[in-house]
């Protein structure tokens, strides 16, 4: 068996990667994958914590974030066809989203 | 976690790099066997029979993502069903309640999407 | 192991707005354009029906489905004021949506399904159900700021609220996942004991602070809430600055009050939050000549005030914070609900300018709306004060000295942009050049909820005695 801490590495190295390519990255269907990535790297949290404490909770816990992961998608994906069709383009980087 | 644990991976090491290693065989094999006599037709991009009209990257009309949105919710909540079926001798008559409550909201959300008319293809 | 019936009863008023809400959406598509509107008086029944149940559930306090939910005064308190809430936006929206030409149906089932996510929140004792709840109030309300479909600023705005959002419930729910990896648990209850890292625990907990102060707009996590108050409806706006904010309150307070690591761990970070909440939320307030925009900052800076209460963490400061919500919610509810109103067709009258000599061509809505601004400045006699009375008098028994007295500080800052609108009602000369709309008469719906949360405002000012004592009670469910 491997050990959970390199399964929990993974899990903090792919939320990093989340958090690393929403704050960098300018596409917004990239910042949404990027937090779809992050949700998944708690998946791989909550599986392995399971396994660790060998209590079936935490996998439970994964069906309700995927659950909820799906319908964040729905609305996301919504808002930004939205967007896209009342700019006239599927260009979807050239709206100015980082302005305070 | 010791090197005994990770020779189970041994096997599948080995069928990943023979799966490689065929696939790229056979590619380079038809690139040197084969003749090429490259013509106009074959150039085409191939579109399951049919001439190839306009570009690929066309927008999609919106009506097809709606029903690719919907089809995203639909198809996760699906998962549910999963667990229930594993357990339903245990969970008995209070499962099957339980699941039916949960897929007449399921069903609740179908029917207003048709109402509306997100499967219409004809709008 | 299988749920009884006490366990449905004491999650009633949910299921009440869940069913009614989905009834509402269901039948949207069935009526005919013009009975639509009809089904403002569906769903304010669903919201009135949520609170009827909050009443009868009450004398019933306990658990229920295996202690992920705890009905309990605390819960009590914050079902009332997010059923209230969404009932007056309800009966305030229907007029909005009208002269918006905006569609009925959808707007007030997203409102109750919304509040049933509040109240998931606000009733959740387990950190998953608490991210369930979450997330039905944040998906509903991020579809609610995106309402005006066809304005791009709207578009934008909702956008950037869903990204950001989504953001910020990642880091929650990674939290969540740490915390449970450190204690092999989500029940609050349980959190405390048994725990195998508490490196762990302590970088899980700071993950979930970050979450919720995302929701309750405190800063640094402030940035989305100006753009998404101005570029969403009025009702919306409405909705947003008061009922989840109180939700995700709820859950920090339930947090700091069961899960003592946690209390210790937040001191600092509530400290430094607050303080900062109140100065970015204040002075940018100052420099804003939008009065919906301004009225965005000021919720920043109403979320430092009771960042204040759980920073003193005392019981008697989460029952301010409590009466503090209720009485902000009144008065938001109520200064939002108006700005809906004068703002006009489309929403193009936002500026200070169309404020000028309000007094005198509208006195009673001019005078209305001085009330809910002096109650949030903190003027003596409306809700407004006596919540930041209750909050410092806690602070400074909990020896909190310094932040007391920055917030008495951003008292004063506030008190010069709230008044500043006051002057320009009362006493600006509007620009001859200026041409002003032909002034609409205040609809039936809009004036019953203005006359609500007004004499709310006044009544809770004169009279806190009954209200307090339900706080108090509310936060005594911690012990």
């Amino acid at each position: 068996m491997v050990s959970p801490s390199y399964y929990l590495t993974l899990s903090a190295i792919l939320f990093g990667l989340g958090v690393i390519g929403f704050l960098f990255k300018r596409n917004i269907i990239t910042l949404f994958m990027s937090i779809e990535l992050m949700l998944n790297a708690v998946n791989l949290a909550f599986v392995t914590f399971s396994r660790q404490w060998g209590e079936l909770s935490g996998q439970v816990y994964v069906f309700f974030v995927i659950i909820v992961a799906a319908a964040e998608a729905a609305v996301g994906l919504a808002i930004i066809l939205l967007l896209a069709r009342n700019r006239q383009t599927l260009n979807v980087e050239r709206i100015n989203l980082l302005k305070l | 976690m010791t090197e005994g644990h990770l020779q189970t991976y041994v096997p599948l090491l080995i069928h990943m790099l023979v799966a490689m290693g065929l696939a790229g065989a056979l590619l380079l094999a038809s690139r040197w066997v084969g003749p090429r006599r490259p013509s106009r037709a074959k150039l085409q991009a191939y579109e399951c029979g049919i001439p190839p009209l306009g570009d690929a990257r066309e927008p999609f009309a919106v009506k097809f993502y709606l029903v690719a949105i919907a089809f995203i919710l639909f198809d996760a909540e699906t998962m549910f069903l999963f667990p229930w079926a594993y357990a339903f001798r245990d969970l008995g008559w209070f499962g099957f309640g339980a699941i039916g409550i949960f897929i007449l909201f399921l069903a609740a959300g179908d029917i207003y999407l048709w109402k509306k008319g997100v499967f219409d293809w004809n709008r | 192991m299988l749920p009884a019936a006490t366990d449905y009863y004491r999650l009633l008023p949910e299921i009440l707005a869940a069913v009614f809400g989905t009834i509402v959406m269901l039948l949207e598509p069935f009526l005919r354009r013009e009975h639509k509107a009809a089904l403002s008086w569906l769903g304010m029944l669903g919201a009135a029906a949520a609170l009827g149940a909050a009443v009868l559930v009450r004398s019933d306090a306990g658990p229920a489905f295996f202690h992920l939910i705890q009905a309990d005064p605390f819960t009590f308190f914050l079902r009332l004021l997010i059923y209230a809430t969404a009932l007056l936006v309800m009966l305030a929206a229907r007029a909005y949506l009208d002269r918006e030409n905006l569609p009925h149906g959808e707007f007030y089932a997203l409102v109750l399904l919304g509040s049933v996510g509040m109240g998931v929140m606000a009733a959740a004792a387990e950190l998953v159900t608490v991210f369930i709840g979450l997330e039905i109030s944040s998906l509903s309300t991020y579809i609610l700021a995106s309402y005006r479909r066809e304005a791009l600023r709207a578009n934008e705005s909702a956008l950037k609220y869903f990204l950001l959002g989504s953001f910020a419930t990642a880091f929650f729910l990674f939290g969540v996942a740490l915390v449970y990896g450190a204690t092999g648990t989500a029940r609050l209850e349980q959190v405390a004991e048994g725990v195998a890292s508490v490196l762990l625990l302590k970088l899980g907990l700071a993950l979930v602070f970050i979450g919720l102060a995302f929701k309750v707009a405190s800063a640094p996590f402030h940035v989305w809430t100006p753009d998404v108050y101005e570029g969403a409806p009025a009702p919306v706006t409405a909705l947003l600055s008061t009922a989840p904010k109180a939700a995700a309150f709820a859950v920090l307070l339930r947090i700091a009050g069961t899960v003592l690591p946690a209390t210790l761990l937040w001191f600092w970070v509530l400290w430094g939050s607050a303080a900062l909440t109140m100065f970015v939320g204040n002075l940018a307030a100052l420099v804003q000549s939008n009065v919906k925009r301004m009225l965005a900052y000021s919720s920043i800076a109403h979320a430092g005030y009771i960042l204040v209460a759980l920073a003193a963490g005392t019981e008697a400061a989460y029952a301010a914070a409590l009466y503090y919500l209720a009485a902000y919610a009144l008065m938001k509810l109520g200064a939002f609900t108006l700005v809906a109103h004068l703002a006009g067709r489309g929403e193009r009258r936002l500026t200070l300018e169309d404020y000028a000599g309000l007094a005198r061509r509208e006195p009673v809505v001019a005078a209305t709306l001085s009330l809910y601004l002096l109650s949030l400045l903190g003027l003596p006699l409306t809700a407004g004060f006596l919540g930041k009375f209750y909050v410092f008098v806690a602070g400074l028994r909990a020896e909190l000295l310094g932040l007391v007295v920055l917030a008495a500080v951003n008292t004063l800052l506030g008190a010069y942009y709230y008044l500043r609108v006051i002057l320009y009602m009362y006493f600006r000369e509007p620009d001859p050049t200026y041409e002003h709309a032909a002034r609409e008469p205040v609809p039936a719906g809009t004036g019953l909820v203005l006359a609500a949360t007004a004499a709310g405002t006044l009544l809770l000012g004169i009279f806190p005695g009954h209200l307090m004592r339900i706080a108090e009670l509310a936060a005594a469910s911690f012990r």
